[in-house]
């Protein structure tokens, strides 16, 4: 399956804060908003501006909802950038780097991009997804230095 | 009391695809009274069955989330914007 546009270009420093929110978010599951630029369709361009880590609200380790005050936040944070949240990341910590059904079901952005992080294996696994319409593409991840 | 309400991309098929649109009321609950009204589409996905804030929306007077104020029956005042975001939830 060919991947889906656009190609989400972390940092290494913006892809190790995510990973290390993740680990420090377990045994719940860790979330946060991703900021970028858009092109002129509204879309994503895949550039990511800022990370912003986020409480999971449900204080979980099966399910996350983005704390709404962090929500806001992030979203005029973005904004004071020049762009907008772009998208969002949160961990599976006993299962693959693949959207679930509930995330599936609850995904609310069709412009935005689920990255998945799974912290299942001793190696942490980073996968970002479009989820629109009920159906899952993959989106290449690149980490720059 | 006239306020400007901010809507999401989901939500603006129900409303003309308008990203924001005025709305009349005293209070939140209020305000969501006179959308419903004017687009029906909107009325499940702003409350719930039993008139409560749907858990799957937050909203925000003035980017204070309204839960953490008096939830539907905060008040609203000329000029306050409300805006209206889907909740980032997932598994």
């Amino acid at each position: 399956m060919p991947f889906a546009a656009p190609t989400l270009r972390l940092t290494s420093a913006q892809h190790q804060q995510i990973v290390a929110h993740c680990f420090d978010g377990l045994p719940d599951e860790a979330c946060g908003l991703l900021g970028g630029p858009l092109t002129e369709d509204g879309e994503p361009t895949g550039e990511v501006t800022s990370a912003f880590p986020c409480r999971n609200a449900d204080a979980s380790a099966r399910t996350y909802t983005v704390d709404s005050r962090d929500l806001i936040k992030a979203m005029r944070a973005a904004e004071s950038e020049g762009g907008e949240l772009i998208g969002v990341w949160h961990s599976h910590t006993h299962t693959d780097a693949y959207p679930s059904d509930t995330d599936v079901r609850q995904a609310a952005e069709p412009g935005w991009i689920y990255v998945l992080v799974s912290l299942k294996h001793p190696e942490p696994v980073t996968r970002g997804y479009r989820i629109r319409d009920g159906g899952i593409t993959e989106v290449e991840i690149t980490i720059e230095p | 009391m006239a306020v400007d309400v901010n809507l999401p991309t989901l939500l603006r098929v129900h409303a003309e695809n308008a990203a924001s649109v005025t709305a009349e009321g005293a209070t939140v609950g209020e305000v969501f009274a006179d959308l419903t009204t004017r687009y029906p589409g909107l009325a499940g996905n702003l409350v719930d069955d039993e008139g409560n804030l749907h858990k799957f929306v937050n909203v925000y007077k003035d980017d204070d989330d309204i839960r953490y104020l008096d939830g539907l029956d905060t008040k609203v005042a000329d000029g306050d914007v409300i805006s209206i975001l889907p909740a980032v939830a997932g598994g």
